[in-house]
């Protein structure tokens, strides 16, 4: 499947990666919810390793669209939860 | 609930099929796609170039303040020859305030430095893939029926539409940045024309600056006076000169 770094580039990652990536995933989620900013940097940090040292790092020039998005880890937790809202952090195209 | 990377990918979506939307016909959308990528392309361009002002400008004042502590330094040495203790402590005093200053600054740079490496290779991916676009756009608008041809510009426009979501939060997020920082340049601007962080050498408008551009005056004559006497071989210590 076909994973976006947010702010960093698109990655081909094998499927067996993906229970992983979907366990760190919902650890992300719950830190978030519990306002645990540390924690949460910490679980995309992780994802963000995970995708880099075993994915293989797509031509920049492929147009395939990615199956999921992976926010960066260096966002506040007000930032982050406005990156889901629709007229949130990212601004509309065009900007 | 659904976990940050679905959420992230379906926000990303929406933006995107808000630009496939727009037009009907299959050739205009593309056309139209095409110039909103030049355009983002532009902005982010001219983010690289706001971004490399605003750490000139950081450095520049960094450069200058990092000036004025050689002097602070210098004077307090000289007021304290004097005997002058009080205007050395208030000396040594500016150059802390200084000191600190310049600590914030040095990490002004170095995240504008992050900033700009951000925003160039986004702006490396999107060029490819506007490229990428502009062929994939031709053989569209040349091969395929108005149907078929619906089909591919949506692959198409969201591949690149999700580069341009990501390229215009990575210009919106340099932005945020530059603006807090010539924010906070102006603010050390301001504290040293208020004189807060002044160096004591520029047009000392204080009772303390003139008392220690004095000093240093002072000593300077001294100085000189010793280095003539030297060469006019008089050899006599002649410390009480000044004292």
């Amino acid at each position: 499947m076909i994973v976006r770094l947010m702010g960093e580039g698109q990655y081909r990652i094998d499927d067996g990666l993906r229970d992983r990536l979907e366990q760190l995933d919902g650890q992300a989620l719950a830190a978030l919810e519990r306002d645990d900013e540390v924690e949460l940097d910490g679980h995309l940090d992780s994802m963000w390793k995970l995708v880099t040292s075993e994915g293989q790092a797509m031509p920049p020039e492929d147009l395939h669209p990615s199956d999921v998005i992976i926010p960066p880890s260096d966002l506040t937790l007000e930032e982050t939860r406005e990156l889901f809202s629709e007229d949130g952090l990212i601004p509309d195209i065009p900007v | 609930m659904a976990g940050l990377m679905s959420r992230a990918s379906v926000v990303v979506k929406a933006k995107m099929s808000k630009l496939i939307d727009r037009a009907e016909d299959p050739n205009l959308t593309l056309d139209y796609s095409y110039e909103q990528q030049l355009q983002l392309l532009q902005n982010v361009k001219r983010g690289i170039a706001d971004v490399v002002t605003s750490k000139k400008r950081v450095q520049l004042q960094s450069d200058n303040l990092e000036k004025s502590l050689v002097k602070l330094e210098t004077q307090a040495r000289d007021a304290l020859g004097a005997g002058r203790e009080d205007l050395a402590r208030a000396a040594l005093e500016r150059k802390s305030a200084i000191q600190q200053q310049l600590q914030g600054l040095d990490q002004q740079v170095a995240q504008l430095e992050g900033q700009q490496e951000k925003l160039v290779s986004s702006e490396r991916q999107l060029s490819a893939k506007i490229e990428a676009f502009r062929s994939q756009k031709e053989v569209i608008k040349a091969q395929y029926s108005a149907a078929e041809a619906q089909v591919r510009i949506g692959e198409a426009a969201t591949g690149i539409g999700e580069q341009m979501a990501d390229t215009g939060l990575a210009i919106q997020r340099a932005r945020d940045k530059t603006e807090a920082m010539q924010a906070r340049a102006s603010a050390v601007d301001e504290l040293i024309e208020t004189g807060t962080l002044e160096d004591f050498t520029s047009d000392g408008t204080t009772q303390l600056d003139r008392e220690l551009a004095q000093v240093s005056s002072q000593s300077q004559v001294d100085t000189e006076l010793e280095k003539m006497k030297t060469e006019l071989g008089s050899g006599a210590p002649q410390k009480e000169i000044g004292q």
